[in-house]
């Protein structure tokens, strides 16, 4: 059990079980139509959880703390309100035209240039104390969200009801044409977060000494931000925003792994962000029925681990 | 100076806010629309903003932290609990019994707030906020997931997001409840600054510091509860307009209350009005309004703390 | 060998570095001294690429160090609050020296530069210990075993013996010492502390108001009126076991 390898391998299986399990529970026809009426969900949940698991453990590094996250920061609030500025500025009727892959490449192409810019404003500058810029990074949340709520009520009610649609994390509506694409694009950005894994140890040890072991720290940093604005941008256009979920599977990545080495970290926080998704809508769907309720549960829970992280770092 | 420059700005708006409506005025109807809806609504409007900013600049006081209001300690979700359960188990309770069970979750709620920051090393000013805001998201969640359960999604959404849409003849009144709270917090106001002061400071001067205490508090969260059961939550408004007002004026309450009250008034009433023109003939709920301005003004004050003089940055 | 030309820096338009030109860098020890706020540990990050000089250049062997990508192999620094949020082992944080040459896959060779860096600072026992758990020079060990790992010509140090004990600040002194004699390096440190810089410098540069104000060998440098000058402060110097010795606490 000791070894990072095991215990990531435990993490894979727990994983794995999960997605039987949202199979294969509760089945009252043959598996090839079980796939048929299952299949959208889980594998929007394959894409949605590693992708927040990735974006998150990155985000954390490249911020030297472990309690801010993209969402925290407002991140997948931004998207929403991106997403309603088009509508804004476009109508939704030139966007019916519109080819929706070019629209939404557009708006993560957007979504890349203010997280960055957003980024650049308040890390760039001199340091600042940790728990501000976690304020910052809350109110510029609610921030987005109360500018989006605007955009929308201004919109015509029709346009409204379109935008509305996509400002609840859920994933029982799930959009099929973009289930395809964004399983696509998000490959790249993840692929090229696993090959910097050496690198982002290298920029634990904090900016000078990452600097000073050769690492090209302001483009790393510029590099890792395209991914994760990707990364929090495609869950959020599959499922909306969940606030408080990358939070609590880095941080119990970082636990189970018991070593900082990202090579362990990242693929173990997939397999825990896969597991508790795909395994805790297993279980309240099949269980308890309740099957739209994961999203706030894991706000709840992600609240409470919120909670104890500040008052645990805040005694260092 | 300035001051008669507000009061004439207060005057102004109030009028105008009358003055917007979908009803015209100029018909048979306008005496019954000014004093069933218009009236009405201007009052509580005022009244709302004056209270909140009001409850903000005691809560900072008592908690000794500029950042504090309602709705950064989770006393406004605490009170969103008392009223949901209130009218979940007993829906025949009338507005100002619901408000009450409101208070008293609100009261507790904000107790179990300040426990926990007196377990924090306070390392930081800002995270004592923090851990509000995140435990008001917490009860608020559990709030959410009842009402899930009991699909009254819908009806929190509406206490959720201020709106004084709904506010009428006969169903407003309890609103002058809070001008009572006001005034009473007002002739508390030296105590308040004292206890403001530290525990010990408090007590060498003679005063019951647990008693101001818990009078502070206990009048923040009728305000907290009052406010939610007409109006619904304005978020951040008790945090920006004290904070503001500290800068100008420093922060003795007794002379610097009077200009929290006019500038948290004016404040309400602007974003009521923008809330009603913005997307004239539909209303815009006035929480939206203020929660895109007051977090926009709440990031300045973080990024730009008060200089202190002759201290370089 | 090290040169700096025309380096000139501000922060929140206060000059900080004042178009410094110099060339540093010969083997042994040499020590940068001066008040506060003369510019030591600026011009110290601005050689290791570590802050962006406003104008001016920084050569290594006639190379510009800014987007040198095997800088990491040729100098290293260690500067002087290294607070992480990860947890990290002595043996882990060692390992990273190795980071230049290997990127985080370390061979055999690796393996056996760490184990010496290891043995040289004496910290087996504490190898597998995690770093917040060790006082402060300990940690400083590890520090800067980490950096005798990344095994380079040039070692920058701002202020290493900063919180330590006198018997600790010492052993560290002797330890460049000996490495600066043992592995042939060229170490810059800078100090606080004078007399350090007297005892165990080759040779020392003396900053003031974002300026090199002399430079020379510790008997040419520590001398009344050099620090009357450079200190502002009256300091009695007495030969003890043949170093100039300033005493300046009466």
């Amino acid at each position: 059990m000791s070894y990072p390898i095991n215990r990531l391998m435990l993490a894979c299986l727990l994983a794995i079980a999960g997605a039987v399990a949202f199979l294969a529970m509760n089945r009252v026809v043959g598996w090839s139509l079980t796939w048929q009426f299952r299949s959208d969900k889980l594998l929007t949940m394959l894409v949605v959880a590693p992708c927040i698991a990735m974006s998150t453990v990155a985000f954390q590094t490249i911020t030297f703390n472990r309690i801010l996250t993209p969402s925290v920061m407002g991140f997948d609030a931004l998207y929403m309100l991106l997403q309603a500025l088009v509508v804004a500025l476009l109508g939704s009727v030139a966007l019916s035209d519109m080819n929706p892959y070019l629209k939404w490449a557009g708006e993560i192409l957007l979504m890349v240039a203010m997280v960055t810019l957003l980024f650049r404003w308040l890390f760039g500058g001199k340091r600042r104390d940790l728990f501000l810029m976690i304020l910052i990074g809350i109110i510029f949340g609610i921030l987005f969200r109360s500018a989006t709520d605007l955009i929308m009520r201004i919109l015509d009610p029709v346009e409204y009801a379109a935008v509305l649609d996509a400002s609840f994390a859920s994933f029982n509506q799930v959009n099929k044409d973009l289930l395809l694409a964004s399983m696509v694009i998000c490959i790249v950005p993840m692929l090229a977060l696993w090959r910097w894994r050496h690198r982002f140890d290298a920029m634990l040890l904090g900016r000078d000494q990452a600097i000073n072991l050769g690492v090209d720290y302001n483009r790393q940093v510029t590099k890792t931000l395209i991914c994760i604005a990707i990364l929090v941008a495609v869950p959020t256009a599959l499922v909306g925003p969940i606030t408080f979920f990358g939070l609590l599977v880095a941080n119990l990545a970082y636990q189970f792994s018991g070593t900082h080495k990202h090579a362990y970290v990242m693929p173990m926080a997939v397999a825990i962000s896969v597991t508790f998704l795909v395994g805790g809508q297993a279980v309240l769907e099949h269980v308890f029925n309740y099957g739209s309720a994961l999203a706030i549960i894991i706000e709840f829970l992600g609240g409470l681990v919120f909670i104890l992280l500040i008052l645990q770092r805040g005694k260092r | 100076m300035i001051r008669a420059t507000m009061l004439l700005a207060l005057v102004a708006l109030a009028l105008a806010s009358i003055l917007v409506g979908v009803g015209d005025l100029g018909g048979a109807q306008a005496q019954n629309i000014l004093l069933t809806s218009r009236i009405p609504r201007t009052i509580t409007v005022m009244l709302t903003g004056t209270s909140l900013a009001i409850a903000g600049v005691l809560m900072q006081m008592l908690a000794r932290n500029r950042f504090v209001e309602p709705s950064t300690t989770g006393t406004t979700e605490s009170a969103m609990l008392g009223l949901f359960i209130v009218t979940v188990f007993f829906p025949g309770f009338s507005m100002m019994s619901k408000m009450l069970v409101a208070s008293v979750f609100a009261l507790a709620g904000t107790f179990i707030f300040i426990t926990l920051i007196h377990r924090l090393p306070l390392r930081s000013p800002v995270m004592v906020p923090l851990v509000g805001i995140m435990f008001g998201g917490i009860v608020g969640s559990g709030v959410m997931f009842f009402a899930y359960r009991l699909d009254l999604v819908q009806s929190l959404g509406i206490w959720m997001n201020g709106d004084f849409s709904a506010v009428l003849k006969g169903r407003y009144e309890l609103i002058w409840l809070v001008a009572v709270l006001c005034g009473l917090a007002y002739w508390l106001a030296d105590r308040f600054t004292v206890v403001g002061m530290g525990r010990d400071f408090a007590s060498n001067l003679g005063l019951n510091y647990k008693w101001v205490m818990a009078a502070g508090f206990s009048l923040v969260s009728m305000i907290a509860a009052v406010t939610l059961v007409i109006a619904g939550v304005v978020p951040f408004l008790g945090l920006i307009v004290p904070n503001i007002v500290s800068r100008m004026r420093g922060d003795n309450l007794r002379l610097s209350m009077p200009w929290v009250a006019l500038l948290g008034a004016l404040f309400v009433l602007a974003c009521d009005v923008i809330a009603r023109l913005l997307r004239y003939p539909y209303e815009i709920p006035i929480a939206t309004v203020v929660g895109v301005i007051g977090s926009v003004l709440f990031i300045y004050l973080l990024l730009n703390p008060p200089r202190k003089k002759g201290v370089r940055a | 060998m090290i040169e700096c030309c025309d380096l000139t820096l501000s922060y929140d338009q206060q000059p900080v570095l004042k178009q410094i030109t110099l060339t540093l860098g010969k083997p042994g020890i040499t020590a940068l001294i001066g008040p506060n706020g003369a510019g030591k540990s600026t011009l110290l990050s601005a050689i290791a690429r570590l802050v962006k000089p406003d104008s001016g250049t920084v050569l290594l062997d006639g190379e510009p160090v800014v987007g040198n990508q095997t800088l990491a192999k040729h100098l290293a620094i260690l500067r002087q609050d290294n607070h992480m949020e990860a947890r990290l082992s002595v043996y882990d944080l060692v390992c990273f020296g190795r980071y230049p040459h290997s990127g985080g896959r370390l061979t055999d060779e690796d393996l056996q530069k760490v184990a010496q860096a290891i043995d040289y600072l004496d910290l087996q026992p504490l190898q597998d210990r995690y770093l917040d758990e060790l006082s402060g020079g300990q940690r400083q060990r590890a520090f800067i075993a980490m950096i005798l790992a990344q095994d380079t010509e040039y070692i920058l140090l701002d202020e290493p013996l900063n919180n330590l004990d006198m018997k600790h600040a010492v052993s560290i002194m002797k330890l460049m010492q000996q490495a600066a004699r043992d592995m042939h390096k060229k170490i810059i440190i800078v100090l606080h502390d004078i007399n350090f810089a007297s005892v165990y410098a080759d040779q020392i540069i003396a900053m003031k108001d974002g300026q090199v104000a002399y430079q020379g060998t510790p008997e040419e440098m520590i001398t009344e009126p050099v620090m009357l000058d450079l200190y502002d402060l009256p300091m009695q110097i007495q030969q003890i076991n043949d170093k100039p010795i300033a005493v300046y606490h009466l």
